[in-house]
Protein backbone atom coordinates (compact mmCIF):
# COMPACT_ATOMS: atom_id res chain seq x y z
CA UNK A 1 0.00 0.00 0.00
CA UNK A 2 2.96 2.38 -0.08
CA UNK A 3 2.60 3.23 -3.82
CA UNK A 4 -1.02 4.69 -2.59
CA UNK A 5 0.18 7.15 0.12
CA UNK A 6 1.75 9.05 -2.97
CA UNK A 7 -1.83 9.74 -4.59
CA UNK A 8 -2.80 12.52 -2.50
CA UNK A 9 0.52 14.70 -0.92
CA UNK A 10 0.07 16.20 2.84
CA UNK A 11 -1.19 19.42 1.58
CA UNK A 12 -3.68 17.46 -0.13
CA UNK A 13 -3.04 18.12 -3.82
CA UNK A 14 -2.91 15.14 -6.49
CA UNK A 15 -0.65 14.24 -8.90
CA UNK A 16 -2.36 16.80 -11.20
CA UNK A 17 -2.60 19.26 -8.90
CA UNK A 18 -6.20 18.84 -8.09
CA UNK A 19 -7.94 18.54 -4.67
CA UNK A 20 -9.57 15.47 -3.79
CA UNK A 21 -13.05 16.31 -4.50
CA UNK A 22 -12.17 18.22 -7.89
CA UNK A 23 -13.19 16.78 -11.28
CA UNK A 24 -11.29 17.42 -14.51
CA UNK A 25 -11.54 20.29 -16.40
CA UNK A 26 -14.83 19.06 -18.86
CA UNK A 27 -15.16 20.85 -21.90
CA UNK A 28 -18.23 19.75 -24.35
CA UNK A 29 -20.04 20.35 -27.42
CA UNK A 30 -23.42 19.24 -29.10
CA UNK A 31 -23.74 19.34 -32.92
CA UNK A 32 -20.25 18.72 -33.92
CA UNK A 33 -21.33 16.82 -37.17
CA UNK A 34 -24.29 17.13 -39.49
CA UNK A 35 -24.61 13.84 -40.94
CA UNK A 36 -26.23 11.88 -37.89
CA UNK A 37 -29.12 12.80 -35.79
CA UNK A 38 -27.06 13.53 -33.07
CA UNK A 39 -23.86 13.93 -31.84
CA UNK A 40 -21.52 15.65 -29.11
CA UNK A 41 -17.81 15.64 -28.58
CA UNK A 42 -16.45 16.18 -24.79
CA UNK A 43 -13.10 16.23 -22.84
CA UNK A 44 -12.64 15.42 -19.74
CA UNK A 45 -9.15 16.16 -18.44
CA UNK A 46 -7.01 14.89 -22.37
CA UNK A 47 -9.90 11.99 -22.29
CA UNK A 48 -11.55 12.74 -25.44
CA UNK A 49 -14.50 11.06 -26.76
CA UNK A 50 -16.90 11.20 -29.98
CA UNK A 51 -20.72 10.36 -29.75
CA UNK A 52 -23.03 9.92 -32.86
CA UNK A 53 -26.78 8.94 -32.82
CA UNK A 54 -28.47 7.33 -35.49
CA UNK A 55 -32.61 7.17 -35.25
CA UNK A 56 -34.82 5.79 -34.47
CA UNK A 57 -35.26 4.52 -37.42
CA UNK A 58 -36.47 1.01 -38.60
CA UNK A 59 -34.56 -2.27 -37.45
CA UNK A 60 -31.85 -3.04 -39.91
CA UNK A 61 -31.23 -6.64 -40.77
CA UNK A 62 -34.85 -7.60 -40.83
CA UNK A 63 -37.82 -7.48 -38.73
CA UNK A 64 -37.14 -10.37 -36.63
CA UNK A 65 -35.15 -8.68 -34.08
CA UNK A 66 -38.03 -5.79 -33.34
CA UNK A 67 -39.72 -5.54 -30.48
CA UNK A 68 -42.86 -4.84 -30.55
CA UNK A 69 -43.07 -2.79 -26.91
CA UNK A 70 -39.80 -0.93 -27.18
CA UNK A 71 -36.97 -0.05 -29.48
CA UNK A 72 -33.67 -1.48 -29.64
CA UNK A 73 -30.91 0.36 -28.15
CA UNK A 74 -27.54 -0.91 -30.24
CA UNK A 75 -24.24 0.70 -28.85
CA UNK A 76 -20.57 0.06 -30.40
CA UNK A 77 -17.59 1.89 -28.06
CA UNK A 78 -14.77 2.19 -29.97
CA UNK A 79 -11.39 3.56 -29.67
CA UNK A 80 -9.12 5.32 -32.09
CA UNK A 81 -5.52 2.95 -32.86
CA UNK A 82 -3.62 6.27 -31.89
CA UNK A 83 -6.08 6.98 -28.63
CA UNK A 84 -3.31 5.29 -26.08
CA UNK A 85 0.24 6.26 -25.69
CA UNK A 86 1.53 2.51 -27.26
CA UNK A 87 -0.51 1.94 -30.63
CA UNK A 88 -3.30 -0.33 -30.91
CA UNK A 89 -3.91 -3.27 -32.98
CA UNK A 90 -7.24 -3.33 -33.53
CA UNK A 91 -9.84 -0.42 -33.11
CA UNK A 92 -12.54 -2.52 -31.64
CA UNK A 93 -14.00 -5.89 -31.47
CA UNK A 94 -11.68 -6.87 -28.94
CA UNK A 95 -13.21 -7.93 -25.33
CA UNK A 96 -12.59 -4.99 -24.03
CA UNK A 97 -14.79 -2.50 -26.34
CA UNK A 98 -17.58 -5.59 -26.31
CA UNK A 99 -18.01 -5.01 -22.75
CA UNK A 100 -17.69 -1.48 -22.95
CA UNK A 101 -20.25 -1.58 -25.55
CA UNK A 102 -22.75 -3.75 -23.45
CA UNK A 103 -22.29 -1.39 -20.11
CA UNK A 104 -22.97 1.48 -22.56
CA UNK A 105 -26.02 0.17 -23.61
CA UNK A 106 -27.17 -0.72 -19.80
CA UNK A 107 -26.99 2.73 -19.04
CA UNK A 108 -28.76 4.07 -21.77
CA UNK A 109 -31.45 1.48 -22.03
CA UNK A 110 -32.24 3.08 -18.11
CA UNK A 111 -32.44 6.49 -19.56
CA UNK A 112 -33.87 6.51 -22.79
CA UNK A 113 -37.67 6.05 -23.10
CA UNK A 114 -37.69 3.34 -25.16
CA UNK A 115 -40.98 2.24 -25.17
CA UNK A 116 -42.22 5.27 -27.05
CA UNK A 117 -40.71 3.65 -30.44
CA UNK A 118 -42.03 0.41 -30.59
CA UNK A 119 -40.51 -1.47 -33.58
CA UNK A 120 -37.28 1.08 -33.86
CA UNK A 121 -33.59 0.52 -33.46
CA UNK A 122 -31.05 3.68 -31.66
CA UNK A 123 -27.87 3.32 -32.53
CA UNK A 124 -25.21 4.90 -30.61
CA UNK A 125 -21.74 4.93 -31.72
CA UNK A 126 -18.91 6.10 -29.04
CA UNK A 127 -15.12 7.01 -30.97
CA UNK A 128 -12.37 7.59 -28.35
CA UNK A 129 -9.83 9.57 -29.75
CA UNK A 130 -7.68 10.16 -26.86
CA UNK A 131 -7.53 7.61 -23.35
CA UNK A 132 -6.02 9.09 -20.39
CA UNK A 133 -8.38 7.30 -17.56
CA UNK A 134 -12.32 7.14 -16.99
CA UNK A 135 -13.09 6.34 -20.71
CA UNK A 136 -16.21 4.68 -19.51
CA UNK A 137 -17.83 7.97 -18.10
CA UNK A 138 -16.72 10.40 -20.88
CA UNK A 139 -18.53 7.98 -23.08
CA UNK A 140 -21.84 8.01 -21.07
CA UNK A 141 -21.18 11.40 -20.96
CA UNK A 142 -20.60 11.84 -24.64
CA UNK A 143 -23.57 9.75 -25.55
CA UNK A 144 -26.36 10.89 -23.09
CA UNK A 145 -25.06 14.84 -25.09
CA UNK A 146 -25.43 13.23 -28.17
CA UNK A 147 -28.84 11.60 -27.64
CA UNK A 148 -30.24 15.36 -26.30
CA UNK A 149 -28.80 16.43 -29.45
CA UNK A 150 -30.84 13.79 -31.41
CA UNK A 151 -34.03 14.69 -29.58
CA UNK A 152 -34.76 11.93 -27.97
CA UNK A 153 -36.70 11.31 -24.87
CA UNK A 154 -34.79 10.75 -21.60
CA UNK A 155 -36.30 10.44 -18.00
CA UNK A 156 -33.32 12.27 -16.81
CA UNK A 157 -29.62 12.88 -17.77
CA UNK A 158 -27.53 9.70 -17.15
CA UNK A 159 -23.98 10.40 -15.90
CA UNK A 160 -21.30 8.37 -15.38
CA UNK A 161 -18.21 9.11 -12.82
CA UNK A 162 -15.08 7.00 -11.37
CA UNK A 163 -13.92 7.49 -7.68
CA UNK A 164 -11.21 5.82 -5.77
CA UNK A 165 -9.52 5.48 -2.09
CA UNK A 166 -6.56 7.35 -1.52
CA UNK A 167 -4.37 6.94 1.81
CA UNK A 168 -6.75 4.32 2.75
CA UNK A 169 -9.18 6.82 3.52
CA UNK A 170 -9.41 9.55 1.67
CA UNK A 171 -12.44 9.21 -1.34
CA UNK A 172 -11.22 10.82 -4.36
CA UNK A 173 -13.22 11.46 -7.88
CA UNK A 174 -12.41 11.10 -11.84
CA UNK A 175 -9.33 9.27 -11.81
CA UNK A 176 -6.90 9.57 -14.31
CA UNK A 177 -4.69 7.93 -16.19
CA UNK A 178 -2.02 8.26 -14.17
CA UNK A 179 -3.87 7.28 -10.86
CA UNK A 180 -5.02 4.55 -12.06
CA UNK A 181 -2.02 2.88 -13.45
CA UNK A 182 -0.36 3.70 -9.64
CA UNK A 183 -2.97 1.76 -8.19
CA UNK A 184 -6.28 1.72 -5.62
CA UNK A 185 -9.56 0.46 -6.19
CA UNK A 186 -11.72 2.45 -8.83
CA UNK A 187 -15.07 2.46 -8.56
CA UNK A 188 -17.22 3.66 -12.18
CA UNK A 189 -20.42 4.61 -11.21
CA UNK A 190 -23.35 5.34 -14.23
CA UNK A 191 -26.57 7.48 -12.61
CA UNK A 192 -29.23 9.32 -12.69
CA UNK A 193 -28.35 11.83 -10.91
CA UNK A 194 -31.74 14.00 -10.45
CA UNK A 195 -33.16 10.81 -8.77
CA UNK A 196 -29.64 9.80 -7.60
CA UNK A 197 -30.61 5.94 -8.83
CA UNK A 198 -27.48 4.18 -10.23
CA UNK A 199 -27.82 2.14 -13.28
CA UNK A 200 -24.69 0.61 -13.66
CA UNK A 201 -21.78 0.34 -10.70
CA UNK A 202 -18.26 -1.74 -11.38
CA UNK A 203 -15.35 -1.91 -9.27
CA UNK A 204 -11.76 -3.22 -9.77
CA UNK A 205 -9.27 -4.17 -7.24
CA UNK A 206 -10.38 -4.81 -3.62
CA UNK A 207 -11.23 -2.04 -0.74
CA UNK A 208 -12.93 -2.57 2.90
CA UNK A 209 -16.76 -2.95 2.59
CA UNK A 210 -16.52 0.32 5.44
CA UNK A 211 -15.40 2.56 2.48
CA UNK A 212 -17.44 1.48 0.34
CA UNK A 213 -20.23 4.12 1.33
CA UNK A 214 -17.89 7.44 1.60
CA UNK A 215 -16.44 6.19 -1.86
CA UNK A 216 -20.10 5.49 -3.63
CA UNK A 217 -21.97 8.95 -2.32
CA UNK A 218 -18.34 10.82 -4.14
CA UNK A 219 -18.94 9.09 -7.10
CA UNK A 220 -22.84 10.61 -6.82
CA UNK A 221 -21.67 13.65 -6.05
CA UNK A 222 -19.36 13.66 -9.04
CA UNK A 223 -22.70 12.75 -11.13
CA UNK A 224 -24.09 15.49 -10.12
CA UNK A 225 -21.44 17.84 -10.63
CA UNK A 226 -20.80 16.44 -14.40
CA UNK A 227 -24.88 17.05 -14.66
CA UNK A 228 -25.12 20.73 -13.88
CA UNK A 229 -21.87 21.21 -16.50
CA UNK A 230 -23.81 18.99 -19.38
CA UNK A 231 -27.20 20.69 -18.13
CA UNK A 232 -25.04 24.36 -19.00
CA UNK A 233 -23.80 23.02 -21.97
CA UNK A 234 -27.56 21.88 -23.43
CA UNK A 235 -29.08 25.45 -22.29
CA UNK A 236 -25.88 27.17 -24.24
CA UNK A 237 -26.22 25.11 -27.35
CA UNK A 238 -30.24 25.32 -27.12
CA UNK A 239 -30.03 29.28 -26.75
CA UNK A 240 -27.44 29.41 -29.67
CA UNK A 241 -30.10 27.65 -32.20
CA UNK A 242 -32.75 28.83 -31.10
CA UNK A 243 -31.46 32.54 -31.27
CA UNK A 244 -29.96 31.67 -34.76
CA UNK A 245 -33.45 31.19 -35.94
CA UNK A 246 -34.69 33.73 -34.37
CA UNK A 247 -36.91 32.84 -31.48
CA UNK A 248 -35.90 36.04 -29.66
CA UNK A 249 -38.10 38.07 -32.37
CA UNK A 250 -41.26 36.09 -31.79
CA UNK A 251 -42.71 38.78 -29.40
CA UNK A 252 -42.62 41.56 -31.86
CA UNK B 1 -28.21 7.80 -49.21
CA UNK B 2 -31.09 6.88 -51.29
CA UNK B 3 -31.94 9.18 -54.33
CA UNK B 4 -34.80 8.16 -56.47
CA UNK B 5 -35.05 8.61 -60.61
CA UNK B 6 -36.51 12.28 -60.39
CA UNK B 7 -33.30 13.21 -57.84
CA UNK B 8 -31.17 11.95 -59.90
CA UNK B 9 -32.21 13.55 -63.12
CA UNK B 10 -31.65 16.63 -61.51
CA UNK B 11 -28.59 16.06 -60.85
CA UNK B 12 -27.78 15.18 -63.98
CA UNK B 13 -29.08 18.28 -66.05
CA UNK B 14 -27.03 20.10 -63.59
CA UNK B 15 -23.67 18.94 -64.22
CA UNK B 16 -24.73 19.15 -68.31
CA UNK B 17 -25.32 22.48 -67.80
CA UNK B 18 -22.17 23.20 -65.97
CA UNK B 19 -24.22 24.20 -62.54
CA UNK B 20 -24.00 21.27 -60.30
CA UNK B 21 -26.41 21.14 -57.22
CA UNK B 22 -24.47 22.94 -54.59
CA UNK B 23 -23.80 26.17 -57.03
CA UNK B 24 -20.23 24.63 -58.27
CA UNK B 25 -18.72 24.37 -61.29
CA UNK B 26 -17.86 20.96 -62.98
CA UNK B 27 -14.11 21.37 -61.51
CA UNK B 28 -14.59 23.13 -58.32
CA UNK B 29 -14.15 21.80 -54.81
CA UNK B 30 -16.02 22.36 -52.02
CA UNK B 31 -14.41 24.31 -49.07
CA UNK B 32 -12.29 23.26 -46.43
CA UNK B 33 -10.98 23.66 -43.42
CA UNK B 34 -7.17 22.01 -42.19
CA UNK B 35 -6.11 21.78 -38.55
CA UNK B 36 -2.44 20.83 -37.59
CA UNK B 37 -1.95 19.37 -34.47
CA UNK B 38 -5.02 17.95 -33.16
CA UNK B 39 -3.47 14.77 -31.26
CA UNK B 40 -1.44 15.86 -28.55
CA UNK B 41 0.48 12.70 -28.12
CA UNK B 42 1.30 11.55 -31.58
CA UNK B 43 4.25 12.53 -33.49
CA UNK B 44 2.14 14.68 -36.16
CA UNK B 45 -1.41 14.83 -36.88
CA UNK B 46 -3.93 16.79 -39.00
CA UNK B 47 -7.82 17.18 -39.42
CA UNK B 48 -9.43 18.08 -42.63
CA UNK B 49 -13.15 18.57 -43.01
CA UNK B 50 -14.46 19.10 -46.65
CA UNK B 51 -17.98 20.46 -46.04
CA UNK B 52 -19.35 17.55 -44.24
CA UNK B 53 -16.47 14.93 -44.98
CA UNK B 54 -14.23 14.67 -41.86
CA UNK B 55 -11.24 12.87 -41.54
CA UNK B 56 -8.73 12.78 -38.54
CA UNK B 57 -4.84 11.69 -39.15
CA UNK B 58 -2.37 10.92 -36.38
CA UNK B 59 0.94 9.89 -37.65
CA UNK B 60 3.33 7.52 -34.85
CA UNK B 61 6.70 6.38 -35.10
CA UNK B 62 8.34 3.24 -33.66
CA UNK B 63 11.49 1.87 -34.40
CA UNK B 64 12.09 -1.52 -36.19
CA UNK B 65 13.97 -3.19 -38.74
CA UNK B 66 14.01 -2.88 -42.88
CA UNK B 67 12.74 -5.40 -45.10
CA UNK B 68 15.79 -7.74 -45.86
CA UNK B 69 14.79 -6.59 -49.98
CA UNK B 70 15.25 -2.89 -48.55
CA UNK B 71 17.51 -2.68 -45.92
CA UNK B 72 18.23 1.25 -46.74
CA UNK B 73 14.57 1.94 -46.46
CA UNK B 74 12.54 2.79 -43.87
CA UNK B 75 8.87 1.75 -43.32
CA UNK B 76 5.49 3.50 -43.76
CA UNK B 77 2.63 1.86 -43.10
CA UNK B 78 -1.05 3.56 -43.70
CA UNK B 79 -3.91 2.24 -41.83
CA UNK B 80 -7.55 3.05 -42.34
CA UNK B 81 -10.49 2.85 -39.91
CA UNK B 82 -14.14 4.00 -40.98
CA UNK B 83 -15.56 4.84 -37.21
CA UNK B 84 -19.20 4.05 -37.46
CA UNK B 85 -19.94 7.58 -36.49
CA UNK B 86 -19.73 8.01 -40.24
CA UNK B 87 -22.53 6.01 -41.08
CA UNK B 88 -24.34 3.02 -39.72
CA UNK B 89 -23.26 1.11 -42.22
CA UNK B 90 -19.57 0.80 -40.80
CA UNK B 91 -21.10 -0.75 -37.66
CA UNK B 92 -18.29 -4.21 -37.02
CA UNK B 93 -16.63 -4.75 -39.90
CA UNK B 94 -18.92 -2.90 -42.51
CA UNK B 95 -16.24 -0.52 -44.01
CA UNK B 96 -13.18 -2.51 -44.13
CA UNK B 97 -13.81 -2.80 -47.71
CA UNK B 98 -13.70 0.85 -47.71
CA UNK B 99 -10.79 0.79 -45.75
CA UNK B 100 -8.50 -1.63 -47.75
CA UNK B 101 -9.28 0.01 -50.57
CA UNK B 102 -8.17 3.41 -49.68
CA UNK B 103 -5.15 1.71 -47.73
CA UNK B 104 -4.20 0.38 -50.54
CA UNK B 105 -4.47 3.21 -52.35
CA UNK B 106 -2.29 5.02 -50.44
CA UNK B 107 0.05 2.89 -50.26
CA UNK B 108 0.83 2.24 -53.74
CA UNK B 109 1.00 6.17 -54.36
CA UNK B 110 3.48 6.58 -51.47
CA UNK B 111 5.74 3.53 -52.78
CA UNK B 112 7.71 5.09 -55.45
CA UNK B 113 11.02 6.73 -53.81
CA UNK B 114 10.15 9.60 -55.81
CA UNK B 115 7.18 10.07 -54.37
CA UNK B 116 8.12 9.61 -50.59
CA UNK B 117 11.64 8.54 -49.95
CA UNK B 118 11.38 6.46 -47.07
CA UNK B 119 15.75 6.28 -47.28
CA UNK B 120 15.83 9.26 -44.55
CA UNK B 121 13.75 6.74 -42.28
CA UNK B 122 16.77 4.32 -42.19
CA UNK B 123 19.31 4.92 -39.02
CA UNK B 124 21.20 2.22 -40.16
CA UNK B 125 21.52 0.28 -42.94
CA UNK B 126 20.04 -3.20 -42.55
CA UNK B 127 19.58 -3.30 -38.64
CA UNK B 128 17.49 -0.04 -37.82
CA UNK B 129 15.10 2.54 -39.37
CA UNK B 130 12.25 4.21 -38.14
CA UNK B 131 8.45 2.59 -39.15
CA UNK B 132 5.34 5.50 -39.56
CA UNK B 133 2.18 4.05 -38.54
CA UNK B 134 0.01 6.82 -40.47
CA UNK B 135 -3.27 6.15 -38.74
CA UNK B 136 -6.60 7.51 -40.64
CA UNK B 137 -9.80 7.77 -38.55
CA UNK B 138 -12.85 8.51 -40.88
CA UNK B 139 -15.32 10.25 -38.92
CA UNK B 140 -17.64 11.56 -41.48
CA UNK B 141 -18.65 10.62 -44.61
CA UNK B 142 -19.82 13.41 -47.11
CA UNK B 143 -18.55 12.21 -50.24
CA UNK B 144 -15.12 12.49 -51.65
CA UNK B 145 -12.95 10.40 -49.26
CA UNK B 146 -10.01 9.81 -51.23
CA UNK B 147 -9.19 13.13 -52.04
CA UNK B 148 -9.67 14.19 -48.33
CA UNK B 149 -7.99 11.05 -47.01
CA UNK B 150 -4.73 12.62 -49.55
CA UNK B 151 -4.88 15.89 -48.46
CA UNK B 152 -5.04 15.09 -44.73
CA UNK B 153 -2.08 12.72 -45.23
CA UNK B 154 -0.26 15.07 -46.72
CA UNK B 155 -0.59 17.65 -44.17
CA UNK B 156 0.05 14.99 -40.86
CA UNK B 157 3.21 13.79 -42.54
CA UNK B 158 3.90 17.73 -42.83
CA UNK B 159 3.21 17.99 -39.01
CA UNK B 160 5.32 15.10 -38.09
CA UNK B 161 8.59 15.87 -36.35
CA UNK B 162 10.65 13.10 -36.16
CA UNK B 163 13.09 12.35 -32.79
CA UNK B 164 16.58 13.32 -33.29
CA UNK B 165 18.89 10.80 -32.97
CA UNK B 166 22.54 11.87 -31.33
CA UNK B 167 24.68 9.06 -32.13
CA UNK B 168 24.33 5.06 -32.44
CA UNK B 169 26.40 2.63 -30.64
CA UNK B 170 27.01 -0.41 -31.90
CA UNK B 171 28.15 -3.48 -29.26
CA UNK B 172 28.46 -6.88 -31.54
CA UNK B 173 24.92 -7.45 -32.46
CA UNK B 174 23.34 -4.99 -29.60
CA UNK B 175 22.40 -1.23 -31.51
CA UNK B 176 22.02 1.73 -28.86
CA UNK B 177 19.93 4.75 -30.02
CA UNK B 178 20.70 7.80 -28.16
CA UNK B 179 17.48 9.67 -28.88
CA UNK B 180 17.72 13.49 -28.16
CA UNK B 181 15.70 14.12 -25.06
CA UNK B 182 15.09 17.81 -26.63
CA UNK B 183 12.25 18.11 -27.95
CA UNK B 184 12.59 21.10 -30.29
CA UNK B 185 15.49 18.90 -31.78
CA UNK B 186 13.88 16.92 -34.33
CA UNK B 187 13.70 16.33 -38.17
CA UNK B 188 10.86 17.07 -40.47
CA UNK B 189 9.95 14.89 -43.34
CA UNK B 190 10.56 16.08 -46.84
CA UNK B 191 6.76 15.97 -48.38
CA UNK B 192 6.96 18.15 -51.50
CA UNK B 193 6.14 15.21 -53.66
CA UNK B 194 3.98 13.62 -51.50
CA UNK B 195 0.97 12.44 -53.66
CA UNK B 196 -2.29 14.34 -53.72
CA UNK B 197 -5.61 12.25 -54.95
CA UNK B 198 -8.16 13.87 -57.19
CA UNK B 199 -11.56 11.61 -57.59
CA UNK B 200 -13.00 12.39 -60.81
CA UNK B 201 -16.36 11.05 -61.09
CA UNK B 202 -18.79 10.37 -64.69
CA UNK B 203 -22.02 11.80 -64.41
CA UNK B 204 -23.48 11.29 -68.04
CA UNK B 205 -21.11 12.63 -70.24
CA UNK B 206 -19.15 14.83 -68.06
CA UNK B 207 -16.68 14.75 -65.64
CA UNK B 208 -16.42 16.18 -62.40
CA UNK B 209 -14.02 16.80 -59.50
CA UNK B 210 -15.01 16.13 -55.70
CA UNK B 211 -18.34 14.75 -56.06
CA UNK B 212 -20.67 15.01 -53.01
CA UNK B 213 -22.84 12.22 -51.25
CA UNK B 214 -25.62 12.75 -53.97
CA UNK B 215 -22.91 12.62 -56.58
CA UNK B 216 -21.56 9.83 -55.55
CA UNK B 217 -24.45 7.59 -56.18
CA UNK B 218 -25.39 9.31 -59.75
CA UNK B 219 -21.82 8.43 -61.05
CA UNK B 220 -21.52 5.57 -63.23
CA UNK B 221 -17.93 5.03 -62.80
CA UNK B 222 -14.85 7.47 -61.19
CA UNK B 223 -10.77 6.95 -61.47
CA UNK B 224 -8.41 8.26 -58.47
CA UNK B 225 -5.68 10.23 -59.99
CA UNK B 226 -2.76 10.48 -57.52
CA UNK B 227 -0.32 13.02 -58.53
CA UNK B 228 3.06 13.63 -56.89
CA UNK B 229 4.74 16.91 -58.04
CA UNK B 230 4.37 17.17 -61.92
CA UNK B 231 3.92 12.96 -62.33
CA UNK B 232 0.87 10.68 -62.47
CA UNK B 233 1.77 7.90 -59.54
CA UNK B 234 -0.99 5.73 -59.34
CA UNK B 235 -4.65 5.20 -60.91
CA UNK B 236 -7.44 3.55 -59.20
CA UNK B 237 -10.74 2.81 -60.85
CA UNK B 238 -13.54 2.69 -58.50
CA UNK B 239 -17.16 1.80 -59.02
CA UNK B 240 -19.22 -0.55 -60.90
CA UNK B 241 -18.88 1.52 -64.04
CA UNK B 242 -17.21 1.21 -67.40
CA UNK B 243 -15.18 3.65 -69.15
CA UNK B 244 -14.32 4.33 -72.55
CA UNK B 245 -10.71 5.19 -73.00
CA UNK B 246 -11.24 8.65 -74.75
CA UNK B 247 -13.41 9.58 -71.50
CA UNK B 248 -10.41 8.06 -69.48
CA UNK B 249 -7.47 9.96 -71.07
CA UNK B 250 -10.08 12.54 -70.80
CA UNK B 251 -10.17 12.26 -67.15
CA UNK B 252 -6.99 11.42 -66.22
CA UNK B 253 -5.90 15.06 -67.81
CA UNK B 254 -8.75 16.90 -65.68
CA UNK B 255 -7.63 15.15 -62.55
CA UNK B 256 -4.52 15.62 -63.17
CA UNK B 257 -4.97 19.61 -63.88
CA UNK B 258 -7.22 19.91 -60.68
CA UNK B 259 -4.31 17.55 -58.73
CA UNK B 260 -1.94 19.95 -59.45
CA UNK B 261 -3.80 23.23 -58.34
CA UNK B 262 -5.03 21.99 -55.25
CA UNK B 263 -1.58 20.60 -54.48
CA UNK B 264 -0.04 24.28 -54.63
CA UNK B 265 -3.43 25.68 -52.65
CA UNK B 266 -2.24 23.12 -49.73
CA UNK B 267 0.98 24.47 -49.74
CA UNK B 268 -0.03 27.82 -49.25
CA UNK B 269 -2.14 26.99 -46.50
CA UNK B 270 0.31 24.49 -45.18
CA UNK B 271 2.88 27.71 -45.24
CA UNK B 272 0.46 30.03 -43.07
CA UNK B 273 -0.40 27.45 -40.84
CA UNK B 274 0.78 28.91 -36.92
CA UNK B 275 1.62 26.56 -34.42
CA UNK B 276 -0.30 27.97 -31.48
CA UNK B 277 -3.44 28.39 -32.82
CA UNK B 278 -6.37 26.93 -31.40
CA UNK B 279 -7.35 23.04 -33.21
CA UNK B 280 -10.03 20.71 -32.44
CA UNK B 281 -13.78 19.60 -31.99
CA UNK B 282 -14.46 22.51 -29.48
CA UNK B 283 -14.55 25.62 -31.71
Amino acid sequence: MSKNKELISKIGLRLDGRRANELRRIRCKLGVFTEPDGSAYIEQGLTKVLAAVYGPHEVRGGRSKAQHNSAIINCQFSMAVFSTTERKKRPRGDRKSTELSMHLQQALEAAIKSELYPFCQIDVYVEVLHADGGIYPACVNAATLALIDAGIPLKEYVCACTASLANNDIPMLDISHQEEVLGGPTLTVAALPMSGKIVLMEMSQRFHLDHLDKVLEKALQGCKDIKEILDNAVRLHVTDIGSSTGWANTKH
Amino acid sequence: MALCDAEKTFVLHGVQDNFRIDGRELDDYRPMELETDVVSHAFGSARLRLANTDVLVAVKIELDVPFPESPQNGKIEFFVDCSANATPEFEGRGGEDLAIAISNTLTTAYSSSLAFDSRKLCLLNGKKCWKLYVDILILECGGNLFDAVSIAVKAALWNTRIPFVKNVNIDGNNIDLDVSDDLCLCERLDIENAPVMVTVCKIGDKCIVDPNAAEEHCSMGSVVVAVSGTKISTIYQTGTGSLHPATLTESLQLGFRVAIRLNEALSKVLSRIRPDEEAGFLK
